[in-house]
């Protein structure tokens, strides 16, 4: 099993055999308290016993460290005082739900059961929810040590249940496996239309499902020939107990030693006969023969290709006797193993990213944006670097050498704790390990983007308690920037229409350059931050841009107004106040309401929701027309649903698509590298579109044609 | 994924379908399984014709179209058959099948030998005859099954016996040097070859026996062949045959079956792999999939497990052991029957799952492992058979191949699970000769027998 770690067990199988007399060898080794993380405050439990592992699903309430904005009261007070910071951060303990997922062995359930028994601190749970076979075995031994009462569940029902759930839920949970595509996988991303499927389930046996709609489905087959059989046999073949041991052995073995291959029956003629010599025209047909030795290695990786192909057959005549082209293989047999996965040829769940996953806000469903043009086919990252070996090396080594950087923002971030240099050391090894990964498979995770490399940067940092490393410098840069807001509002007034909607647009691209990673910039801005704004436009090219399509976009403007528009931001400080503020306040002039969209929770320096909040009513108080938008709910602020510097238009909060239907949002603006660029560059709405950014990396840059500073401005109208 | 992806990377072997007998899963995906099946054409056909249909061609329509265009070949056929059987080959008739694991050779004996004849028969020749006739093994390794010897047939207008011989294909160069030593090559016969091992000692026999094979398509010699040898019997029985109450040792029957209305039918050819091709006529089938688990798996894994060193030994272990020692059952896991999907307590819920356990494997005898092994094979090309005739609405299935020759735990064990998961839909029935069907169909092609 591949738990992440390399720890024992063994304490916990010591006291865990003997009841059964029938132990199962040993595969998990983690010690539980890092295996049950969060358990004291566990909520629900279920649990699934199979034939040999045991999966555990428990909600529970965890804390963990958030950055909190909240604004001064500025009542009676007319004047600002120059250093006094806009606002106030606060690091609070944040109590949220989580779904922890957790599995282990048979043999280990009473040793489990005693410690969540232990560690249970404060539950009201009275019942536990069990499926599974095991279920009926164990009933009496879980309300016996847990004191909690059964309640039985249907192993398929909630089989189809938890798959349908992540299915429509969890991104890049299924994917297709083509053994001579590239790239070999392709992850779907998931939207609602998942009926009917296949569900190929591979435990210890098979399970063959068809689900035609939530609740409706059907046992249709099975087969014998499964996960067991492989440990099993695997057990008798090698002398080798573990799972994952076989797997490994698999791995590494040549399995045409021991599989008669048609080229082994045909001679060399298998080529001018166009067949292919590889394919296996008996399994363990060598090992028939001579009283040979065979290697572990070479007869694990037999014993896994026979079991893996028979099951893609079972489940490719059952898919056609039912007529059905989705097939979903899950089950702890595939655990992403590569051998598997490459014999398979299949769409599979990825259930490995679950062995010790924890998901979080399950409570605020995500959904699309109303105003995409074809859902199904939408796809938020522009560039797949499982396909793109060149743009894959070097992104991967951008984020390694970004890397020093952000360990030490990490540590900055929380100049008074102790034990900060230690937690970033962690995540700089836990990151770094998963770069690494990356680099000699670059599928481990899921679908590769550097969508997938910023978002798992921030969940790494967050898991170790780094929830928001800037939010200090976005502090400072939000008051510097307010200070500024007067003057740069003051000047745009002083323009000509024409004149204007250039330097509204160029504010915006300047603002944009505010990345945190543009160092020198910042050193400017504490001194004069106007003086800086202005430079950072002079550092913009020159029009016409890489993508310029901002004549078109003038045009536009001296029609009609747009009746409501949603923007998504991007950073904190010169970016929201001087660069997209004034913009929304053009827009609001014109009739035009906004919706201004920031993310939900801290990423990098990009503007928070509740940062967009201070920010807002900091703008309202000096403005009269953002005051009154505000008022009159003409300007509305949300959240986008998301913690990334990237935004996947597919899965947003749902208020803030309720928002956009509402309002009738014919126009979208999307600001940013990470937005506008990494992902959304090929995004088609339903109506009008602006995406702009700056390109503020040289590589990038030069593969779009372009160079550092370049300036994407691409305003698209959809055909008629 | 489609099913029809999966067929895919078969399809694009081109004449990938010669696998067949020996069966083929592909080692890095699936692509035995799935609809890949592509109609069939007679060998020669296929051979003349330029305006082969493309492999992928499965579709229905396909099918209808190349039936409809059957009549003219067959014609002429037919009439250069007649005037080929005027000069038909010289002796002797041998039909070889050469497989992954067993060679299978048949010999005509003729019977009906005349005086004048017998004279002028050349001593090599003589001495085939007699060393085939007069033995019923061959070196250490050559077995005549002599209880199925067909007595008294008529080919090609000559009287005689036919014989079936086998030998492991490992065995394969001393027959060779043997037909070299007899001196073979003076006879200016023709061998006709099928299976793999036809191609692959095609060049001994050239170079080392100086003798020219005629390499036939498998799957062409084994339609052929079964059709043939139902024809003609079994000596007066019937060839072809079923259980009654295979699951109960009392009153298990094996019973004649008739085989008057062949088609469609389902042909599942268990060698060291697994064929399984749909008939709709003599000159029309398809194959439909095939799995790489077969006889060759059962025998290859219980060397392994149990140390024995024949497939006799192996099903003499699995006739004393107890599978259900090594197998997870379903009643081990729920406690009795899985109710709501109708799943037996008895039934297999995991082949080898209790194997997963060190107590267990400790617990178990080398007969119940070969037992479980017999079991689990037979099981899954159950299945997969039944499902491939379900996909095909086809409602009897005929088995053949060596495996299940002295197999009868595999046969019931298969008419069972048949019977009890189509509910009554589907008949498996077997044949004598299990395993020669591919060199008849040899022998059959020597003949120019159409």
């Amino acid at each position: 099993m591949s738990w992440p770690g390399t720890f024992k067990m063994a304490e916990c199988g010591a006291s865990g055999s003997g009841s059964s007399g029938d132990s199962l060898d040993k595969s998990i080794t983690l010690p539980p308290d890092e295996i049950f993380r969060n358990l004291e405050n566990a909520k629900r439990f279920a649990i699934d016993i199979g034939g040999s592992l045991t999966k555990l699903a428990y909600y529970s309430t965890v804390q963990h460290k958030v950055a909190k904005v909240r604004s001064f009261d500025h009542s009676g007070k007319d004047t600002e005082c120059d250093h006094e910071p806009p606002y106030e951060i606060s690091v609070q303990e944040e109590i949220t739900a989580r779904l922890h997922f957790i599995k282990f062995e048979n043999t280990y359930i009473e040793a489990c059961l005693d410690f969540i028994k232990d560690h249970l601190v404060n539950t009201e749970t009275k019942v536990i929810q069990a499926t599974g076979g095991g279920a009926y075995k164990f009933k009496d031994l879980i309300e016996e040590k847990l004191q909690l009462k059964v309640d039985k569940e249907d192993v398929m029902t909630c089989l189809i249940k938890g798959c349908n759930f992540v299915l429509k839920n969890i991104p890049h949970e299924a994917f297709v496996y083509q053994k001579d595509a590239d790239p070999e996988f392709r992850f779907q991303t998931n939207h609602p239309h998942i009926f009917p499927y296949l569900l190929v389930n591979i435990g210890s046996g098979v399970s063959i499902v068809k689900v035609e709609t939530e609740d409706r489905f059907e046992w249709v087959g099975g087969s014998s020939i499964g996960g067991g059989t492989f440990w099993g046999l695997g057990a008798l073949l090698t002398k080798t107990k573990k799972f994952d041991e076989l797997l490994q052995l698999a791995s590494r073995g040549q399995h045409s030693n021991v599989d008669m291959l048609v080229r082994d029956v045909y001679g060399g003629a298998h080529q001018t006969l166009g067949l292919s010599g590889n394919l296996i025209a008996s399994s363990f047909g060598k090992s028939a023969t001579a009283d040979q030795e065979f290697s572990k290695e070479d007869m694990a990786k037999s014993l896994l290709h026979m079991i893996s192909n028979d099951i893609g057959q079972l489940a490719c005549l059952h898919a056609r006797l039912h007529s059905l082209d989705r097939v979903y293989f899950g089950g702890f047999f595939i655990r992403g193993h590569p051998v598997t996965m490459r014999t398979i040829t299949y769409s599979i769940n990825f259930f490995s990213k679950f062995d010790l996953l924890e998901m979080d806000r399950l409570e605020r469903p995500l959904v699309s944006l109303p105003l995409l043009l074809d859902p199904p086919s939408y796809v938020p990252d522009t560039v797949d670097l499982t396909d793109d070996a060149l743009a894959r090396k070097y992104w991967l080594t951008c984020f390694e050498e970004a890397l020093d950087g952000v360990v030490k923002r990490a540590v900055a971030s929380q100049p008074d704790s102790a034990d900060a240099a230690e937690r970033a050391e962690k995540f700089r090894q836990k990151y770094w390990n998963k770069l690494q990964t990356l680099r000699q498979q670059p599928f481990a995770y899921g679908t590769l983007t550097v969508r997938s490399l910023l978002d798992t940067r921030e969940h790494c940092l967050n898991e170790f308690n780094f929830p928001d490393p800037y939010s200090k410098v976005k502090q400072r840069e939000n008051g510097v920037a307010l200070r500024c807001f007067p003057r740069v509002v003051r000047s745009l007034d002083a323009l000509g229409w024409e004149e204007r909607q250039l330097a509204l647009v160029k504010g915006l691209l300047a603002g944009n350059v505010f990345d945190w990673g543009a160092k020198a910039v910042s050193d400017v801005l504490e001194s004069d931050p106007h003086f800086g704004f202005e430079e950072a436009k002079r550092k913009l090219q020159e029009r016409p841009w890489l993508v310029d399509s901002y004549s078109k976009w003038l045009q536009r403007l001296k029609g009609p107004p747009h009746k409501c528009a949603l923007i998504f931001a991007d950073n904190s400080g010169i970016d929201i106040i001087l660069g997209v503020f004034p913009f929304v306040r053009e827009l609001l002039l014109r009739g035009t309401e906004v919706i201004l969209a920031c993310n939900s929770g801290p990423a990098l320096n990009d503007v928070t929701h509740s940062e967009s909040l201070i920010v807002a009513e900091r703008i309202a108080g000096m403005d009269p027309v953002v005051h009154s938008a505000l008022q009159e709910e003409r300007l509305l602020l949300v959240q986008t649903g998301s913690s990334s510097p990237c935004l996947d238009l597919s899965r947003l909060d749902k208020g803030l698509a309720a928002l956009v239907r509402e309002r009738g949002a014919d126009l979208v603006v999307i600001e940013g590298m990470g937005r506008a660029v990494h992902t959304n560059y090929h995004a088609a709405l339903r109506c009008e579109s602006l995406k702009l950014a700056v390109v503020k990396n040289a590589w990038l840059a030069e593969r779009l044609g372009g160079r550092l500073f370049s300036v994407i401005f691409k305003y698209e109208v959809p055909a008629e | 994924m489609g099913a029809g992806r999966l067929g895919a990377p078969m399809e694009r072997h081109g004449r990938a379908s010669a696998a067949s007998a020996t069966s083929a899963s592909s080692a890095g995906e699936q692509a035995a399984g799935g609809p890949e099946g592509r109609r069939r054409e007679p060998l020669r056909r296929r051979a003349s014709s330029a305006s082969v249909p493309a492999v992928g061609a499965s579709a229905e329509g396909a099918r209808r179209d190349r039936l409809g265009s059957y009549s003219g070949p067959t014609a002429v056929t037919r009439q250069r058959v007649e005037s080929l059987r005027k000069k038909r080959p010289l002796f002797p008739w041998f039909g070889l099948d050469i497989g992954g694991t067993l060679v299978k050779l048949v010999y005509f004996e003729p019977k009906d030998i005349t005086a004048e004849e017998e004279e002028e028969e050349v001593e090599s020749l003589k001495s085939i005859r007699k060393y085939l006739t007069s033995n019923v093994a061959y070196g250490s390794t050559g077995i005549r099954d002599v209880h199925l010897e067909l007595k008294d047939l008529t080919l090609c207008g000559r009287k005689g016996n036919l014989h079936f011989i086998r030998f492991p294909t490992h065995d394969m160069p001393a027959f060779i040097q043997m037909g070299r030593d007899k001196n073979f090559s003076s006879l200016h016969t023709v061998f006709c070859a099928t299976g793999g091992g036809a191609y692959k000692f095609e060049q001994d026999f050239l170079t080392i026996g100086d003798l020219q094979l005629c390499k036939l398509d498998e799957l062409d010699c084994l339609i052929k062949g079964i059709l043939y040898i139902d024809s003609v019997g079994f000596n007066g029985r019937s060839q072809c045959y079923y259980f009654e109450n295979p699951a109960d040792s009392e009153k298990c029957q094996k019973l004649p079956f008739d085989l008057k209305n062949p088609y469609p039918l389902l042909l599942v050819n268990i060698g060291s792999g697994v064929s399984i091709l749909a008939v709709y006529s003599k000159d029309n089938y398809k194959r439909v999939t095939g799995t790489s688990l077969g006889g060759g798996t059962f025998f290859g894994l219980c060397c392994l497990l149990t140390g024995c060193t024949t497939f006799e030994e192996a099903l003499e272990m699995a006739s004393r052991g107890d599978s259900t020692k090594v197998d997870k059952l379903v009643r081990d896991i729920y406690g009795g029957d899985y109710e709501r999907f109708g799943l037996p307590g008895w039934a297999v819920a995991s082949s080898f799952g209790n194997m997963m356990s060190k107590e267990k494997r400790e617990a178990v005898s080398k007969e119940d492992l070969a037992r479980a092994t017999l079991i689990t094979i037979t099981n899954n090309i159950g299945s997969i058979a039944r499902m491939c005739a379900l996909n095909e609405n086809i409602n009897q299935v005929v088995f053949v191949g060596n495996f299940l020759r002295i197999n009868t735990i595999a046969m019931r064990l298969l008419a069972y699970a048949l019977d009890y998961w189509s509910k009554g839909q589907l008949k498996a029935l077997f044949s004598e000769h299990e395993g020669y069907f591919g060199a008849v169909g040899a022998l059959l092609e020597l003949l120019k027998i159409p």
